[in-house]
């Protein structure tokens, strides 16, 4: 065999496992969505239910709360940023991580100070790398979240926002992540998370054309908001943290696909060029034989 | 109209029980209430405590709720619970070693979250 070929041969090898390995890891993690996904429907009647339940306590009541009331003149703000741990799934991490600077520039250029609170390590890695202030980060949890999760992130996010200003508290608390539009498409969002504009919340519901009725609250409108609140937010980060975990599978899912194409077309082209310089050695030894007996043939007829 | 409300005890990961019942008690953090068809629109807080369901079909389901919220209005009423177990998913035996852990820890929380899982068990009402 020829050397041309031997290469040849080692290279289109090598491909072929690494295609396995693509295509494992596409089962994988086309199966991971497919759980991810019915993760995000289980978590919406909760959600569903609690939205509606603020909805009626802003129609029902003109309770203030801190948690709701706009800051005069925002100085600070919280951005939350959702990425994942792991890489191999293409443009995900740096997608969320762009739509994440956007924001901050736009905060900064409104002349508010960002805080910066990360989930995932790719996330850490980014701000570390160059060097900025993280306030606070979470990882080891985005393939898989659960509400425990949430509740974690959430706690020092609310204690920021009920905190003063001039101590270290934040007047904003916007939420960047991956939303799952479906298999094939999503997008990173940009939301404001805090304070929550109850009005918005009740006209929302309204143009679903779901009237609210009275409520009567037990103990007290104000005791119920300030149970609801957080907890809302709680929900809003778990939703926001599962949506991120299906988004990022279905990256992982897209990208591993990608390669194994990739994988198969160059195992492809190099079979072609083995092929190529198998033939070639093949015609260089007939060549060769065929030569050799001539000159063998000229050598003995020159004898005779 | 048929004297009976839909329920839907939702969990944040997971729809626990859900279907019609005749009567619904459950503890809020100003005492026990107890919710029948035509009950006035409502909206409370929820001890961690357990709660019991009639169902239309005479039968009763009993779950240990960890903090949450009740709503009731047009006869839907919905529990929202951070964590909701049935009766029936609690593990007895495990509750009571997390009960005697608990106490000998000192810690509250935990004492009280193993003891509403045994008055859940047990058919608190």
């Amino acid at each position: 065999m020829g050397a041309q070929l031997r290469v040849y041969k080692r290279r289109i090898k090598s491909v072929s496992a690494t295609k396995k390995i693509t295509r494992a890891m596409e089962m994988i993690a086309a199966s991971r969505v497919v759980k991810a996904q019915r993760q995000v429907a289980a978590s919406t009647p909760y959600a569903t239910e609690l939205t509606r339940a603020v909805g009626a306590v802003a129609k029902g009541s003109t309770t203030q709360h801190a948690l709701t009331t706009e800051s005069d003149n925002p100085t600070r703000a919280a951005v939350l940023l959702i990425t994942s741990d792991r890489g191999l799934a293409g443009g995900y991490s740096s997608n969320v991580i762009k739509a994440a600077e956007e924001l901050t520039g736009r905060l900064t250029r409104e002349g508010k100070e960002v805080d910066a609170y990360i989930v995932g390590r790719k996330g850490v890695a980014y701000y570390a790398f160059r060097e900025r202030k993280v306030t606070e980060s979470w990882g080891g949890f985005t393939d898989n979240p659960t509400y425990a999760d949430a509740k974690k992130i959430a706690g020092p996010l609310i204690e920021a926002v009920l905190k003063d200003t001039a101590e270290g508290g934040v007047d904003e608390l916007h939420i960047v992540f991956t939303e799952f539009v479906s298999m094939l498409t999503q997008t990173p969002v940009k939301d404001r998370l805090l304070p929550l504009s109850l009005e918005e919340t009740a006209e929302k519901q309204e143009r679903k054309g779901e009237i609210l009725p009275l409520f009567d609250f037990e103990p007290s409108s104000e005791d119920v908001l300030d149970a609801l609140l957080p907890r809302y937010v709680e929900a809003r980060i778990y939703n926001a943290l599962l949506q991120a975990a299906a988004s990022k599978h279905a990256a992982t899912r897209r990208a591993m696909k990608s390669a194994t194409d990739n994988a198969e077309e160059l195992i492809k082209s190099l079979t072609r060029l083995a092929n190529a310089a198998r033939q070639a050695d093949i015609t260089q030894e007939i060549s060769e034989i065929v030569g050799g007996a001539s000159a063998l043939a000229d050598a003995s007829a020159g004898s005779d | 109209m048929a004297a009976e409300l839909h329920v839907e005890l939702v969990a944040a990961d997971r729809s626990v029980w859900s279907g019609a019942a005749t009567l619904v008690i459950a503890r809020t953090t100003s005492g026990d209430i107890g919710v029948m068809p035509g009950h006035q629109p409502l909206l409370g807080v929820l001890e961690s405590g357990p709660v019991t369901i009639r169902s239309v079909d005479g039968g009763t389901v009993v779950t240990a709720v960890h903090g949450g919220f009740i709503s009731f209005s047009d006869d839907k009423l919905s529990l929202l619970a951070e964590v909701a177990e049935l009766s029936d998913e609690i593990d007895v035996k495990r509750a009571e070693r997390a009960l005697e852990r608990a106490k000998s820890e000192a810690d509250a929380a935990a004492e009280r979250r193993a003891d509403v899982r045994l008055r859940a068990v047990a058919g608190a009402h």
